[in-house]
């Protein structure tokens, strides 16, 4: 790290920097893809040999990022946008901490969180104890959400058919699961909020609710990256757009631009390859991941 | 200001590596990812007591949330466990014989046993176990293990109340000693938690171990004296080698559960407690206590990822 505090002619006006990638690479090893996976003879291979080369254990590299650098201030919506597999959702995980870079650096203000909290829900108890439990397994102290705990549910819609939030969370429909997930999750101020084709999820209502609160989180804190193939919500949300494409970063800049060229890129397949693009087309909103 | 990159991207007009790192320093980013110092950790942990308790209770209650008689099981699986080894350790096998008070005994051990066995087991698939939400949430990854022992022993609460019920009902007569159960508790929970995280960690990289353990617990539980008494098995085999015996009586597991006899039954008799018992049941806690989370934290960065 450099030590260049007193540096200046940088003043007050330069904008705060939340997130900065320095040519990131980032790269998944594939256990047991050699021949003979699942075999004793392979496993116990694999053990012996486990210092020498990576391929002869079978291990097999997915170079899913590919020397990406950018800077992201405070304020800034950021879609991230590429065709399937192109990285886009490892280079979140990245930059929220949770997967290892290979080359280069990730540095942050504060701790990005992913906007999702399932994991840490139990389908067996109560919305209402989802609620703490969820609250605190994103940090967030007991007091806090005894306070929003109105606004949350409130937010998530859950008891306006009736009190479901004293039910299992087991006998709710997915609908409402995802609601309430999205609820817990937002409660939080984040100071970089990355999302993962979140706003995807509940009904048309709850979509616009969510685009709103989305809206003010990005107000109350620093930067919001959103992941979407949804290309109206990045319009909606974001003003600068990355695009990846295999892994490298394509281009930078503000939306409408980028999503101009990449609008063309995608319908330059189109023509190329017909039946491939059709098969997209026909299929615009993405089903949510399981990140909410 | 946009411009279509073609690889590499760094030929960008933008500011090169080195003006990226100043850039971060200038500002006080720090790098996303990386392991805190100990002592930050412990605090990150402290922060998160909260979570901690809350996630252990959830799993405590969750666990018999679909059933009819509900929490009642929490009363009655480890009564039913204890009538198991009653029927083929004291009858069918006499282990009984020369144990005063063998149902109490027999009880107490097999509480106290498992107790560290469902502490360890759990505290293997801590890590390995709940991979969707390390890699969806940050905290420190100590939280899991110690929240499994944490579930453990409220478990372990419920069946002493059993227990108590017991003693009564066999005709143990209350005492003062029996406050002696809280230290004992004490020390055996952060000796559980303290190999928890090892297991964690070693479970995390190589989940195999998972599969393994059940026979290792297994063999450590009929060494341990779970449903035999060590010391008149020692005074029987008085021909044994010195390191054999003491080997017997340093085994941690060993340790805790005459100590929680001790405490509870008053016809067991400090006579039949290994020498030093205290020195030993707190030396285990420090070490694996200790040890454990230092030696689970020197991993952190790594769980959940490759």
């Amino acid at each position: 790290m450099a030590e260049n505090s007193t540096h200046i002619g940088h003043g007050t006006a330069e904008p705060t920097p939340t997130v900065i990638a320095d040519g990131v690479d980032i790269v998944y090893r594939v256990n047991g893809t050699g021949a003979g996976r699942g075999t004793a003879t392979a496993a116990l291979n694999r053990i012996l040999r486990r210092k020498k080369a990576e391929q002869a254990a079978g291990v097999r590299r997915v170079h899913a990022v590919k020397n990406v650098s950018f800077v992201a201030y405070k304020g800034e919506a950021i879609g991230l946008i590429g065709t399937n597999g192109s990285g886009k959702s490892t280079l979140l995980k990245a930059v929220a901490g949770l997967l290892p870079v290979e080359n280069g650096r990730i540095y942050t203000h504060g701790q990005p969180s992913l906007l999702g909290v399932n994991a840490a829900l139990m389908s067996d108890l109560t919305g209402e104890r989802n609620v703490y439990l969820g609250g605190l397994a994103m940090g967030m102290p007991r007091e806090h959400i005894k306070e929003r705990y109105q606004e949350i549910v409130d937010f998530s819609g859950i008891n306006e058919k009736g009190d479901f939030i004293t039910l299992p969370m087991r006998t709710y429909s997915s609908g409402m699961q995802a609601r309430l997930r999205f609820s817990i999750a937002a409660a939080k101020d984040h100071d970089v909020l990355l999302i993962d084709e979140a706003l995807s999820t509940g009904d048309a209502k709850f979509q616009r609710r969510s685009a709103d609160r989305i809206r003010e989180m990005r107000e109350h804190a620093g930067t919001v990256f959103l992941v979407s193939h949804s290309n109206s919500s990045i319009r909606d949300t974001c003003e600068r757009v990355l695009w990846l494409e295999r892994g490298e970063l394509r281009m930078d800049g503000p939306t409408e631009e980028v999503m101009n060229a990449y609008e063309e890129f995608s319908g330059d397949q189109r023509t190329r390859k017909k039946p491939a693009a059709r098969k997209r087309a026909a299929k615009p909103a993405p089903e949510p991941t399981a990140t909410v | 200001m946009s411009q279509v990159l073609h690889t590499p991207p760094t030929t960008q007009a933008g500011p090169p590596d080195d003006d990226l790192a100043a850039l971060a320093a200038r500002h006080g980013l720090a790098v996303s990812g990386a392991r805190p110092s100990l002592p930050q950790y412990i605090r990150q942990l402290w922060a998160r007591r909260h979570f901690i308790t809350a996630f252990a209770t959830a799993k405590l209650t969750a666990q018999y949330s679909q059933a009819k008689l509900g929490q009642v099981w929490q009363v009655m699986t480890p009564l039913l466990n204890a009538a198991v080894y009653y029927f083929i350790f004291g009858v069918l096998l006499q282990t009984k014989k020369g144990v005063p008070d063998y149902i109490p005994f027999l009880v107490t051990g097999v509480f106290v046993w498992t107790f560290t066995q469902s502490s360890i087991m759990s505290g293997t698939r801590a890590i390995s176990g709940n991979i969707g939400l390390v890699r969806a949430l940050h905290f420190p990854r100590a939280a899991l293990p110690i929240s499994y022992c944490l579930q453990q022993l409220q478990q372990l609460l419920f069946s002493m109340a059993a227990l108590v019920f017991i003693l009564l009902a066999v005709g143990v007569p209350p005492a003062v000693s029996w406050v002696l159960a809280v230290p004992a508790l004490l020390l055996q929970f952060i000796f559980n938690a303290g190999v928890s995280m090892i297991l964690a960690r070693v479970g995390a990289k190589t989940p195999d171990v998972a599969q393994l353990m059940p026979f290792v617990l297994r063999t450590w539980m009929y060494i341990s004296g779970v449903m035999w008494s060590i010391d008149n098995l020692l005074s029987k085999h008085s021909d044994w080698p010195a390191w054999a015996t003491d080997l017997l009586r340093a085994n941690p597991a060993a340790v805790y559960i005459d100590l929680m006899r001790f405490a509870l039954i008053d016809t067991f008799h400090a006579s039949q407690l290994p020498p030093h018992v205290w020195v030993w049941a707190t030396g285990w806690a420090l070490l694996a206590g200790v040890g454990g989370f230092i030696y689970f934290w020197k991993a952190e960065e790594t769980y959940g990822r490759g």
